[in-house]
């Protein structure tokens, strides 16, 4: 019995002094450092409408990681399909706390296939010009996170004489805008060409202000 | 395919270094750190009042199962009484008694199988002092387990360590400096990282929405490093907010092969012949490039039915994010799978039916690198087995290392290889048949079996990861994969510490003429022929009723 209390004591021990360092020193630290080096960062990467950098919620107009629900809305850019709706919400809805995910389809799923179908024809009426078969696989596929800010630069070269049909701006000033938010890849291999549609879009309104 | 490989190519660069760093850890060597470390460690023994000397298997496994279970306990209890307890920004309520258990034990069994929702479920509270201490803790148990693991086969000394030390002295040297520095560089990537809670905003279509908060980039570094996987948010590691840049994809990548590979370094090391450490390390690389191949393949080849409504190729993105594309998506589900991580960059119940097939089939081989420590763990008994196999059929008495493989170790060995694939099908077959399984699938049909046998593959082989789409947190699913996830870690942990007592206890025997080699390249082949010869004739017809049977109506 003895050497086994002895054991239990060791074991209750490390298991707090572990929890104590693993479980609060270690995560204070990261916290601290993190929020002194790049605070901007540590708070959630937040732009104004401008789309400059804040950490002030209430100047926010959303955050550079996270894409926005702009369906609905013809003079933006649209993103990816999101279950949630990228989390956005009017205001007498109320918040879902910021859930992340979607919807899980399987490839045989037949929710799938309706789902992809009927956002193709929706598609095809509000672009008029695209062809079927035509349609970049990522712009009417559902991002795993359902929080995508990115779409593929082909997505955003099909939507361009839409966009700028309903908000009239030139095509020519929407495909600048488009290129300004234009990310390589990184050292030339990594990662894929993508275009980041909440920056075009505060570009896009801040355009159409000015007009 | 060209960013895959070089991926590869940094990884392995990296990855010599860390074998040995991680050879002087467990040896007790020198390394860079010691002035500070070991006072540190110093102390921690001192506190605890360790006892430090060398341990048996079983002084060793007992130990090994008493921290743990302490650590269970505690975590149950923080858990169950959250809501009433501080640093909870957002308002979680106290997990429910059936779900905390199954949370607790997911976490300190290095599976993470998360039947919660992250960022509703659990306080910033429980997210430090249960998921991040347990992610810490149970990556230290395995590697500790390994260690003791190598240092029988070795057979330099008489004991197989001290489960204490190597607990203290990888974590302080290892996990905690690597954590930090790994941490801090997801933040500068964007990854959040503080106490506060969700923050809403007002976007520019007038709308609003809430962008969730937390001590995430903490959680995040050691999640990978440890190869725990468990995620701060549900989408986890495919979730902008935890992985926003492919530098952070890569690094998280990165961080999550890099101690699992090292450890077949450092048992090279161990058993001071490098070449046994390679041989097993290349039946592993051949292992993981096949599944990746498939998996790469399969993505690229996209869903038929969605280029049928007027989708443009190539390759399957739905659960895809477009800043990963499908190569460095298809990599991650290869890796996160073989590394048995569990966390994922896009979600596995959206692949495509034979890319969804790799990482299952990387579960049930459970030896493909593997989770910190338990991966290589595997992969001895299988090279056990192969020596065992090639022995007989020359008709000598098999050896490993100079030591004489019996009657004792083989059956143990078999206990470890049968009881994963008996806890898989199993309960994967009783939750086929019971209405408390049926009732919870997204889809009743091929791809539903597939969701059933996904789930308890993650949980035998302590990944974590989930075919999405199942409604699993339910008493019955909480319960199972409870089970399942204790006996698969607890089990073999045990019976493996054993075969490596037994060898350790025996005299050692000159090699002769008739020692079958086992650093070359005839034994790697052989060895990757055995572990597909096994995983073919256990888990063949039950992958033929899901993945297989899903790509045939896919296709044809």
């Amino acid at each position: 019995m003895k050497p086994f209390l002895k054991c239990l004591r060791s074991a209750i021990s490390v298991s707090l002094v572990m929890m104590a360092v693993c479980g609060l020193a270690y995560p204070a630290l990261v916290t601290g450092m993190g929020q002194v080096l790049f605070s901007w960062q540590a708070n959630g990467s937040l732009l104004t409408a401008r789309g400059e950098r804040t950490e002030d919620p209430g100047r926010a107009a959303g955050s550079a990681l996270v894409g926005q629900d702009f369906s609905g809305n013809p003079m933006y850019l649209r993103g990816r399909i999101s279950e949630g709706g990228y989390d956005t919400y009017a205001k007498e809805e109320g918040g879902r706390g910021g859930s992340t995910g979607s919807a899980n389809y399987g490839p045989t799923d037949e929710r799938l296939t309706r789902r992809v179908e009927r956002d193709v024809e929706e598609f095809l009426r509000s672009h008029p010009g695209v062809e079927r078969g035509d349609i970049p696989a990522d712009l009417l596929t559902a991002s795993g996170s359902g929080l995508d800010p990115h779409i593929s630069p082909e997505a955003a070269e099909i939507q361009v004489s839409a966009v700028a049909q309903a908000s009239g701006l030139a095509e020519e000033r929407v495909r600048e805008i488009i290129e300004r938010h234009t990310e390589g890849k990184v050292l030339g291999v990594f990662g894929h060409g993508r275009v980041h549609v909440l920056k075009c879009n505060l570009d896009i309104a801040k355009a159409m202000g000015e007009m | 395919m060209l960013q895959i490989a070089l991926t590869l190519a940094i990884f392995l660069l990296a990855v010599i270094p860390a074998g040995t760093y991680m050879y002087h850890i467990a040896a007790g060597e020198k390394t860079f750190g010691d002035p500070f470390f070991d006072r540190v460690d110093q102390g921690i023994y001192r506190l605890c009042r360790i006892d430090r000397r060398g341990m048996g298997w079983k002084e060793y496994m007992g130990n090994l199962v008493l921290t743990n279970g302490v650590m269970i306990l505690m975590g149950y209890f923080l858990l169950r009484f959250q809501g009433r307890l501080f640093l909870n920004p957002n308002g979680a309520a106290g997990m429910g008694p059936v779900l905390s258990l199954h949370t607790v034990i997911s976490f300190m069994t290095n599976t993470n199988m998360q039947h919660s929702f992250g960022e509703e479920g659990l306080s910033h509270l429980s997210q430090m002092l249960v998921v991040i201490f347990m992610m810490f803790t149970s990556a230290a148990t395995g590697y500790g387990a390994c260690m003791a693991l190598c240092r029988g086969f070795a057979g330099k000394r008489e004991d197989v360590g001290n489960f204490y030390e190597d607990m203290v002295r990888v974590t302080t040297r290892l996990l905690l400096p690597g954590s930090l520095v790994i941490g801090l560089a997801l933040v500068w990537q964007g990854v959040p990282c503080t106490f506060g809670g969700n923050v809403t905003v007002e976007t520019v279509t007038g709308s609003f929405q809430d962008i969730a908060l937390g001590p995430v980039a903490a959680l995040e570094s050691i999640k990978h490093l440890g190869t725990n996987g468990g995620g701060f948010f549900s989408a986890n590691g495919a979730s902008p907010l935890e992985n926003p840049t492919i530098i952070s994809n890569l690094l998280e990548l990165f961080s999550m092969m890099l101690l699992p590979a090292a450890c077949v370094l450092t048992f090279g090391k161990m058993a001071s012949k490098g070449k046994q450490g390679r041989a097993i390390f290349a039946a592993m690389a051949i292992l993981f490039l096949a599944g990746l191949a498939l998996c790469y393949g399969s993505e690229m080849a996209g869903n038929p039915r969605l280029a049928q409504a007027g989708l443009q190729g190539p390759g399957s993105y739905e659960g895809k994010e477009v800043r990963f594309g499908i190569d460095q998506s298809a990599l991650f589900t290869a890796a996160t799978s073989a590394f048995t991580t569990g966390s994922v960059n896009n979600m596995h119940s959206t692949l495509t039916p034979l890319g969804g097939m790799v990482p299952m089939l990387h579960m049930m081989m459970n030896c493909v690198f593997g989770g910190m420590g338990t991966g290589l763990m595997n992969m001895m008994m299988y090279v056990v087995l192969t020596v065992f196999i090639c022995g007989l059929m020359v008709g000598r008495t098999p050896e490993y290392l100079g030591k004489k493989i019996e009657g004792r170790e083989m059956r143990l060995v078999v206990l470890v290889l049968v009881l994963h694939p008996l806890l898989i099908l199993g309960f994967s077959a009783a939750g086929a048949v019971l209405p408390a399984g049926m009732e919870t699938l997204a889809n009743r049909d091929f791809h539903g079996f597939s969701e059933i046998l996904y789930e308890f593959s993650s949980a035998a082989a302590n990944n974590g990861s989930g075919f999405e789409g199942l409604e699993d947190n339910t008493g019955f699913w909480n319960i199972t994969t409870g089970i399942v996830m204790l006996l698969g870690r607890y089990v073999s942990l045990a019976a493996q510490l054993a075969v490596a007592g037994s060898l350790l206890a025996k005299r050692r025997v000159k090699a002769s003429a008739g020692t079958m080699p086992t650093d070359n390249g005839l034994f790697t082949v052989l060895l990757v022929f055995i572990v597909y010869i096994f995983a073919g004739l256990t888990f063949v017809p039950a992958l033929a009723l899901g993945p297989v049977a899903e790509h045939l109506t896919l296709w044809f």
